[in-house]
């Protein structure tokens, strides 16, 4: 019996190939975007992996600083369990020296190799040790799983490479100290708590979940498609279903095999969609790289390795999927009366449907604005964001069907009447695939403003932090001092930069000291001020950033204390792409905090003709080209970046746009069965079939343009969200909002495309069905 | 004659096959007559009803209707034909069920131009139903909505009325008050009907009845 009950189910696919195309389709699809997204994760976070398995960055509470050896020993004598780190870049490639018998975090470190190797050697990746130039004498060993892009060695070998001498970055203080060490602190050292905010994980996380962010929203396209699909067989099925029981196959055999037949073909379509998957993650991933090696500096390979749990995980997906999509369907088998009409009906237009809807749409009001109200943290945001698009796509018949209704009352023709009437039918039909693309173009609205807001706020940002003409590097304070003096004569001003990294109100912190110069005031936009924010700063008050006003809720007119004393909070600036907090104040106060803090690092305000007279100035008087920056050259390098960071949203966009266009394809497809009933009485009555063909485009047009102005505002509130809520919860600072009509006009255009696209082959074959297709739809009904 | 087909014929090939549904045709009728196409089930009546009709084409023969050669026609004069010549009644009724009643009846009539709202009303009242312009044809019983049917079919002032089984899908009574209803209102107007049905007590109130078989003429 279960050979001949599965035949028959199957039989049904094979009579209608388009309907298992759509099924499969749509689940590989998204589970392609899924698992893609998913691989680029994954490959990221091993590598992040690897890296702190190297270094150990965040874990560790660490001393920073002008330090040398002797800060080493002198610690270590005092008790204190603390391990030496150098670091460097040459040819690209990031050395980092540590010291093998005190290190704590060596893990990556290839011990058992240690003593194969006779005499000095560095470690890494092979890939990264062929790009460092080594003495014949030194060795290179190649470690598998090492951290990308860094090879490490002893600090011995790593000073000399460097020409380091006796000076180092940072000291790692052990978790477990000795009892009766002295503490680092009474020592004069400042320590930078463990899981600061350069820990690059931290840092990538909001990274990596707009890209989770991203695949699921795929994902969901992509169900929403399996779930039209599903929904369609199974009430074309119903005839046959009927007829099965009728003849004693029992409804929970029918199920049961029902179930089986969907888990064999979403296994086949998730195998599908994991190789799918591959290839997008492959030709994502380079740019994925690019992004995160521009945005936080974090090394990652630029190809993909894949695992066997990989695979496995992509095929479970698209089960689950399919299964999710398909509850609804089986719960409605398992009510349904024996002797339940056997026609095949319009499977959406039910009132349960409409009403589970309904419900489904104030759930998502309430919670959206539960949310809004009271929520809090990163994942909040996101919950708040999958309310607004799943209420928006649930509210999207509703919307289609007023305006139709107002389109009709407002027509006068008979055909134009007869057109909105039968478009307002269709509405329920298309209504998933519409949905799909109401999700689609709202989140390409969405990322698209955000990126551009963030992409216009950062422009200026960069006119504004980046004002003088020039940057110069010292590397010793003597040097410092003799530029100094050297190149006052030759521009305008000199603003050195001076800062100290602390902690303040529990924040990691950098503080800065700026010279009293209009430089600052004319240049620096402030987000909020007192009155005269700049006179306050020269008489003693201090600006923060964003990020710090945030974390510590310290705004304009707060006090703070730093180093024991007491600042007032004069304003507060935004910070764009700024992990930590960070404080100005003027050079002067700046002295009598951090008395032994003198700048290395100088601004040169000047005449932008003498920019290249002064450089040459520089070089002559012995700075290297390392030493002197040009800052239109950083702006430029900063622009780079930045429009390599959103590349991969940019392929994501349009990758769900593609999906929402194959979902109103699909559906127009399948669709287009059932329309010939409806369609050859009209053309019964003197319509020809191209006419019908070319209402059938215009149809397409208009639920595109409908769902187009639907998409718009969402995907404004959409970037809202993105902006006020996620990013201040992912980042600490708010961007501001800008609109960019344009853009939003050629997305509504590309979807008006696609729309007509879709519609294109379903139209091309109803012009060309012959009468005496049209007139089996008479004959059919005897 | 209004109406003259000769030698008409007509094939399907399915699968295949060829199938010969129509062959070597030929009767003529009158202007404002009426006559009963009658069969076994398969022998071509509808067949012969929908080339009339330009619903389809012939591959063989010709239709001269009103002095028209239908079978020479293109697809879009064939259309041409359909919302100003012919009107068709359907078995089915074949409403447009996302227009109202009132919306359905007048259809056709504003589709060619022809409507006449007094004739509309004339029209919805003999049928029986003008108390029900408002609703939706799924909220109508068979006979109900066959009446409304034919109200659209008549309203459009067609010269000959293609009646395909009219009364096929309704019960015994309500098929009689139906047809009583055609007939009458055909009549009244002048238009010339062509009906196809199974049964020859129907065929027996048309003023001519020809018999297929095998889609010859008996």
């Amino acid at each position: 019996m279960i050979r001949a009950v599965f035949s028959a189910l199957l039989s049904h696919w094979l009579k209608s190939p388009l309907q298992a195309l759509a099924l499969l389709g749509g689940l590989a699809l998204a589970t392609a975007l899924w698992s893609g997204v998913q691989a680029i994760n994954a490959e990221a976070r091993q590598s992040y992996a690897r890296a702190a398995a190297t270094v150990s960055e965040g874990d560790y509470a660490q001393i920073r600083g002008a330090l040398t050896l002797s800060d080493f020993v002198a610690l270590r004598r005092a008790g204190v369990l603390v391990s030496p780190i150098i670091e460097g870049r040459l040819n690209g490639v990031r050395i980092i020296g540590v010291d093998v018998l005190t290190s704590p975090t060596l893990t990556a470190f290839p011990t058992e190799n240690l003593g194969e190797i006779e005499g000095p050697a560095f470690y890494g990746t092979a890939e990264a040790l062929a790009l460092v130039d080594l003495a014949p004498d030194i060795g290179k060993v190649t470690v598998e799983g090492a951290a990308p892009n860094t090879v490490y060695a002893d600090i011995s070998l790593v000073a000399d490479l460097l020409d380091r001498g006796t000076e180092i970055d940072r000291l790692i203080l052990l978790k477990d100290q000795p009892v009766g060490a002295a503490s680092p602190e009474k020592l004069g050292y400042k320590v930078t708590p463990a899981q600061a905010g350069t820990d690059l994980a931290k840092l990538t996380d909001s990274f990596h979940l707009n890209l989770t962010a991203f695949g699921l929203l795929s994902f969901a396209v992509g169900i929403f498609i399996v779930h039209s699909a599903i929904g369609l067989a199974f009430e074309q099925r119903k005839p046959m279903i009927r007829t099965l029981r009728a003849v004693g196959v029992p409804l929970q055999t029918l199920i049961g095999l029902m179930v089986t037949e969907l888990v064999g073909l979403a296994t086949v379509a998730g195998g599908i969609g994991v190789f799918l998957g591959y290839l997008v993650a492959a030709a994502l991933l380079p740019d994925v790289a690019a992004t995160l090696r521009g945005l936080y500096g974090a090394s990652i390979e630029g190809t993909l390795s894949l695992s066997p749990i990989w695979w496995l995980g992509g095929v479970v997906v698209s089960i689950v999927g399919a299964l999710i999509a398909s509850l609804g369907v089986f719960l409605k088998l398992w009510q349904m009366p024996l002797l339940a009409a056997a026609q095949a009906r319009n499977w959406q237009t039910n009132g349960p449907l409409r009403r589970f809807r309904l419900g489904a749409v104030i759930l998502c009001a309430c919670l959206g604005l539960g949310i809004l109200l009271f929520g809090k943290g990163l994942v909040a945001g996101f919950v708040l964001l999958g309310a607004l698009l799943i209420g928006a796509a649930l509210l999207l018949p509703s919307v289609l069907a007023l305006v139709l209704s107002l389109g009709q009352r407002t027509a006068s023709g008979v055909l134009t009447q007869w057109f909105w009437a039968d478009t307002r039918q269709q509405a329920s039909g298309l209504s998933l695939a519409l949905s799909a693309l109401l999700l689609a173009m709202a989140a390409n609205v969405g990322v698209a403003t955000m990126v551009s807001s963030f992409r216009v706020t950062f422009v200026q940002f960069l006119d504004q932090r980046l004002a003088p003409e020039l940057y110069i590097y010292a590397e010793t304070e003597d040097e410092a001092e003799s530029i100094e003096r050297f190149v006052e004569p030759l521009v305008d001003v000199v603003l050195p930069l001076v800062y100290q990294d602390t902690v303040v109100s529990g924040v990691p912190t950098e503080i800065y000291g700026a010279k009293n110069h209009s430089t600052y005031p004319d240049n620096w936009r402030l987000i909020e001020a007192s009155q005269d924010p700049w006179g306050q700063v020269a008489g003693g008050s201090v600006l923060v950033n964003e990020q710090f006003a945030r974390r510590t809720d310290q705004w304009t007119g707060a006090e703070i204390e730093i180093e024991g004393r007491t600042f007032t909070v004069a304003g507060v600036y935004g910070d764009y792409g700024n992990p930590v907090g960070q404080i100005v104040m003027t050079q002067t106060v700046f002295s009598e905090v951090y008395p032994d803090n003198r700048a290395l690092r100088f601004g040169l305000r000047v005449d932008p003709d003498k920019v290249q007279d002064v450089s040459d100035a520089l070089r002559d008087f012995g700075l290297s080209d390392d030493q002197i920056i040009n800052q239109a050259a950083i702006k430029s390098l900063s622009k780079g970046i930045f429009e390599q960071t959103f590349v991969v949203t940019d392929a994501l966009n349009i990758l769900t746009l593609a999906v929402a266009g194959f979902a109103i394809l699909m559906s127009l497809l399948t669709l287009a069965t059932m329309r010939l009933p409806q369609l050859a009485p009209i053309w019964a009555l003197g319509l020809t079939r191209k006419r019908l063909a070319r209402f059938e485009i215009l149809r397409a047009l208009i639920f595109a343009l409908i769902t187009s102005a639907a998409a718009i505002p969402l995907g404004l509130v959409l970037a809202w969200v993105l902006l006020a809520v996620v990013n201040v919860e992912a980042f600490g600072w708010k961007l501001p909002l800008y609109f960019f009509p344009l853009d939003y006009l050629k997305l509504v255009i590309e979807a008006l495309i696609a729309a007509v696209i879709a519609s294109l082959i379903p139209a091309m074959r109803l012009g060309k069905t012959s009468p005496s297709q049209m007139l089996k739809v008479f004959a059919n009904e005897r | 004659m209004f109406l003259e087909v000769s030698n008409l014929a007509k094939s399907y090939v399915t699968a295949q096959i060829r199938t010969d549904v129509l062959r070597d045709v030929s009767f003529g009728l009158e202007q404002g007559k009426s006559l009963a196409l009658t069969g076994e089930s398969g022998c071509g009546k509808s067949t012969l009803l929908h080339l009339i009709g330009g619903l389809d084409v012939a591959d063989a023969g010709t239709i001269l209707l009103d002095g028209l050669d239908v079978t020479g026609l293109n697809d879009k004069a064939r259309a041409k034909l359909r919302r100003e010549t012919v009107g068709v009644v359907f078995q089915q009724f074949n409403l447009i069920p996302s227009l109202t009643v009132g919306a359905n009846l007048v259809f056709q009539a504003r589709l060619n131009g022809s409507y006449d709202p007094d004739f509309a009303k004339l029209l919805a009242s003999r049928l029986g139903i003008d108390g029900h312009l408002d609703k939706f044809p799924d909220q109508l019983s068979g006979g109900q909505q066959q009446r409304v049917a034919i109200a659209r079919t008549l309203a459009a002032k067609p010269k000959l009325v293609l009646a395909d089984e009219p009364t096929g899908n309704l019960d015994e009574g309500t098929a009689g008050e139906v047809l009583a209803l055609l007939l009458g209102l055909v009549r009244d107007a002048g238009t010339t009907l062509l009906m196809v049905t199974h049964s020859q007590k129907i065929a027996d109130q048309l003023d001519q009845s020809i018999k297929l078989s095998s889609g010859r003429i008996l």
